[in-house]
């Protein structure tokens, strides 16, 4: 299934859910978050939220910055 | 010293660092370990797919340490609340640098939104720390929405020019009924110094520090400067005289004849 992660397109294997994506991207287990259609996901949630085909994600991590 | 105060949470450092521009990632921690700095900033960007790259939250995350996540790159209100929500899922905090400057040119922050944000942001349980303009009234406004503190800029980011607000800050810190944090500009020990006798509760720096010479040196000097600048504020400073005829501090008795 073809996906949007941070407007780039991506293919999600092995499962519908965005716990799936977040393992297929090998994402940290903190410093994260994801948001869906511009929503935030809570992570307690990504293994009951499932993803369809040209879902668009946004994925952010830490940075520096002042 | 008296201890700074945020939202019931005791500081034992009036001095805040961001973590921008440091050539390294374990320069940046070991300047934020020599300032002793006890906040720390920390932004947010979007991961690529397949990076590889430090991570740099271990090298901030410490327990005497309170992330204090920002939202530059947001232009509204509305995109301030998505990045809150996405930073205090991503950090489990609450507390929050509100910064809205929509303007690339000159990093101002845009009042009207900062205003909106800080009241919805309020309301959904965040501790609020508005980067925001000088301007006396727009902080009464703040704190009245709930601001955590205030934080007005002493230059525009990252220009190293020292309080050019200074009158402004002045009237700030006097009608404050929240902790007035100085930030952006502060480019010298001694800007942060004057900031702190002023009567401002802290102090954040980072350009100064991350470009320095020696970053570690020069947190270390900012760390001196504040501490000496809230003594002095805490002591009490002289008046200063009016025009330039001296007032002997020795006797001016005779002494050789």
């Amino acid at each position: 299934m073809k996906i949007l992660v941070n407007n780039k397109e991506t293919e999600l294997t092995g499962g519908n859910t965005i716990a799936h994506l977040a393992r297929q991207l090998e994402l940290p287990a903190q410093g994260v978050a994801i948001a869906l259609h511009n929503r935030m996901v809570p992570r307690t949630e990504w293994e009951n939220t499932p993803l369809k085909e040209n879902d668009s994600l946004v994925i952010i991590k830490a940075a520096c910055g002042g | 010293m008296e201890k700074l105060i945020i939202a019931g949470k005791e500081f034992n450092s009036r001095l805040f660092l961001g973590t921008g521009k440091f050539n390294s990632n374990q320069l940046m921690e070991e300047a934020i370990l020599a300032s002793g700095t006890e906040m720390v900033t920390v932004a947010m960007k979007r991961i690529e797919l397949n990076d590889k790259e430090d991570d740099m939250l271990k090298h901030i995350v410490h327990p005497h340490i309170q992330l204090l996540p920002n939202t530059s790159g947001v232009r509204t209100a509305e995109e301030a609340v998505f990045a809150a929500q996405m930073a205090r899922e991503a950090f489990g905090t609450n507390w929050l640098k509100l910064e809205i400057h929509p303007d690339p040119r000159y990093l101002l922050p845009d009042s009207v939104e900062t205003l909106k944000a800080t009241e919805e942001l309020v309301k959904l349980g965040f501790v609020v720390l508005p980067y925001c303009q000088a301007d006396p009234t727009l902080c009464k406004r703040l704190e009245e929405a709930g601001a955590a503190t205030v934080m007005p800029l002493a230059a525009p980011i990252g220009t190293n020019k020292g309080l050019q607000t200074r009158d402004f800050l002045r009237i700030i810190i006097e009608q404050s009924n929240v902790p007035v944090v100085v930030d952006a500009g502060i480019g010298a020990p001694s800007h942060a110094a004057e900031a702190m006798e002023m009567g401002a509760a802290a102090c954040l720096v980072n350009t100064a520090i991350a470009v320095a010479g020696n970053p570690v040196e020069m947190a270390t000097a900012f760390k001196e400067a504040v501490i000496a600048g809230r003594r002095a504020y805490e002591a009490g400073l002289g008046t200063q005289a009016t025009n330039l005829v001296a007032s002997a501090s020795s006797p001016l008795t005779a002494f050789l004849n």
